[in-house]
């Protein structure tokens, strides 16, 4: 079910502007991957192009290669509706539908696809998603209710359910705490560290100590200055990152010298 | 769930730096009474006789000024100038109001005399004098506006939807933007030639019919659709397409899915606005729909009558005696109310049921 993820001399646009430049990166499968870095330095836009949300933009567009098990993701004919039902995305803002229902949330995907499924079926998905992203026990007498009734921190849990639901071989996560509370926070972490059985889990984050606790490998980015493109500094296994950094800037970043 | 709120009592305290003078309660209620006191007799006093319109406008004015003067003194000037726009915003709230009950009133007085079963069963099909109805008007212009609205929300719906979802900043979807403005500007009388002659190159010069006044119809209510609809489908959070694409939703389906949805009961509520917008036009019908006395509901053959025409014919070409034409014209006048009513109605119901729904 889950795939690596391999990043080669990839650079990123907005139109004429280079936003990230030269990104080479290996995210190994059944393990959580984080990013981190001062802000602006790219990270967003790096996590977009691996599920080429990126050209969503007008004018945006990724050069280099960007390998799934092997299979260009940029390769000619390669149809990006098809790259996204593997590799799902969690937004930093909750996004949950307002006309749907929890359970439609959860079965959005299955459903706006023409997956067809039958009724009790369909139950079993959405029960296993939101069970997946710890938000069963909460929601299982309101399935009927709007999405948009639920706390912040249920709505984040309910689009990972939303997301865990088509079953991708890949998650990418932008800071999907940074409008949380604390509990919140906590729940998604725990949730992270299960789903990381099944998924290769891409995550970026602000807070230095979710990165800490919740990742493999960590990869840190770094801007010159602004309008200069984001570079990948260094990516190393998280407790090598932490303890033990190779560059000074990322000594710098990770201990609160700036950024 | 109905939870008393309970004001807590608070003994009266001494006045320290955070207190300020305050009007009593009262003060509005009997200022606003002796001010219509005086107004209408300062009216009567100038005029000699007692006029309703002088006399609310000096009562009015001695209003604005007392309260004005009043607050000042005792409340000081930041809250006197807030009464003072309250009281504006109130008062030209009213105004605009009066067109509104007074041509609603003099429609319900005027059109209720002939609002009665015969009015809604015949046609005027050999009525001369008292008698007949508006039963073919009523028919065509439910027929005709029902066409036009057929016409104009798919190509307006969709128009929006090229221009909101796909144009943006294309030259197209810059210049089809341009050609809509023009559009809402067109006087409706030039719809209406354009409608006629249209159908007279495409059937024949002289042609009159029910398509021909639904073209014209559409022709006024198209622009309003789109624009309308175009507001709304940019005000959808582009997070929700965006977590659409992000489930490998297509684009289209993410538009018909997500996008439309989101936004339909503001879209139907646009549509409604449109249609009564459209409902009353006489001056287009009257050229591209024409007129006849009797029922026709085959909208692709022969004139067909509808109650704004219907109300004109009546009121500026009656028999002799005028009374039972003119108060057909007002019955017409009442029941093209009473639909646009219905349809505001239905319109609120449609986006009530289809509005996102809002947990808790
Ligand atoms: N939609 C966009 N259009 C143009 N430039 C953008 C857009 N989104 C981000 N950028 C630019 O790309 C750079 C990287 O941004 P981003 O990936 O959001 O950084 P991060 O997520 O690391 O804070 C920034 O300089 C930002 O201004
Ligand atoms: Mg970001």
């Amino acid at each position: 079910m889950s795939k690596r993820i391999e990043a080669k001399n990839v650079d990123i646009y907005y139109s004429k502007f280079k936003a990230v430049e030269d990104v080479n990166m290996v995210i190994e499968p059944r393990a959580v991957t984080a990013f981190i870095g001062p802000s602006g330095c790219g990270k967003t836009t790096f996590l977009r192009t691996l599920n080429r949300m990126h050209e969503v933009i007008p004018g945006a567009y990724v050069d280099g290669r960007i390998d799934l098990d092997g299979e260009d993701l940029y390769g000619p004919g390669v149809d990006p509706v098809n790259v996204r039902r593997k590799v799902g995305m969690v937004f930093q803002r909750p996004n949950p539908f307002p006309t749907m229902s929890i359970k439609e949330n959860v079965l959005a995907g299955l459903r706006l696809n023409n997956k067809s499924a039958g009724t009790s079926e369909q139950d079993e998905i959405a029960e296993k998603a939101l069970r997946g992203a710890n938000l069963w026990e909460e929601v299982k007498n309101r399935l009927d209710l709007p999405g948009s009734g639920l706390s912040g921190g249920q709505q984040q849990r309910l689009c990972i359910a939303r997301a865990i639901a088509m079953s991708p071989e890949v998650l990418l996560m932008d800071e999907p705490c940074s409008a949380l509370d604390p509990i919140s926070t906590l729940a998604i972490e725990d949730l992270i560290q299960e789903l990381k059985a099944t998924y290769t889990i891409v995550i970026v984050t602000h807070n230095m100590q979710q990165a800490a606790r919740v990742s493999d490998t960590t990869a840190f980015f770094n801007i010159a200055g602004t309008g200069q493109p984001g570079k990948l500094i260094e990516m190393d296994s998280t407790e090598k990152i932490f303890s033990t950094p190779t560059v000074k800037a990322t000594e710098d970043y990770i201990t609160g010298r700036f950024g | 769930m109905s939870t008393a709120t309970l004001t807590p009592k608070r003994s009266a305290s001494p006045s320290n730096s955070l207190t300020a003078g305050q009007l009593p309660a009262w003060t509005t209620p009997v200022v606003g009474a002796a001010s219509l006191a005086v107004g209408f007799l300062a009216a009567w006093l100038l005029t000699g006789e007692i006029g309703l319109g002088l006399g609310v406008a000096l009562s009015a004015l001695v209003f604005l000024v007392v309260m004005h003067v009043a607050s000042l003194t005792i409340e000081g000037g930041r809250r006197a100038t807030d009464r003072l726009a309250k009281h504006l915003v109130v008062g030209m709230f009213l105004l605009a109001l009066l067109p509104l009950v007074s041509v609603s009133l003099t429609a319900l007085t005027n059109g209720i005399n002939r609002l009665d079963p015969t009015f809604f069963s015949t046609s005027m099909r050999n009525i001369v004098g008292a008698g007949g109805g508006a039963a073919h008007a009523i028919w065509g212009t439910l027929i005709i506006t029902g066409v036009a609205m057929a016409i104009s929300v798919p190509i307006g719906l969709l128009t929006a939807v090229y221009l909101a979802e796909y144009g943006q900043g294309k030259p197209l979807a810059r210049s089809i933007t341009f050609f809509v403005d023009v559009m809402t500007g067109i006087p409706s009388i030039v719809a209406g030639l354009f409608a006629y002659a249209l159908f007279g190159v495409l059937f024949g010069i002289g042609t009159v019919n029910g398509m021909g006044g639904a073209v014209a119809l559409s022709v006024l209510m198209i622009p309003v659709v789109v624009r309308s609809t175009e507001e709304l489908l940019r005000i959808v959070p582009n997070e929700l397409r965006e977590a659409s694409y992000a489930l490998g939703v297509p684009k289209w389906k993410t538009i018909m899915r997500i996008v439309i949805p989101t936004a339909i009961s503001g879209i139907v509520a646009g549509v409604i606005l449109a249609l009564a917008r459209i409902i009353g036009e006489t001056a287009p019908l009257m050229i591209a729909a024409g007129f006849t006395q009797s029922l026709n509901t085959n909208p692709t053959s022969g004139a067909m009558m509808t109650l704004p025409v219907f109300v004109y014919d009546q009121y500026a070409r009656p028999g002799v005696p005028r009374e039972p034409y003119w108060d057909r014209a007002w019955a017409g006048a009442l029941t093209l109310i009473l639909i646009v009513m219905l349809l505001n109605l239905v319109g609120r119901l449609i986006a009530k049921r289809f509005a996102p729904k809002t947990g808790r």
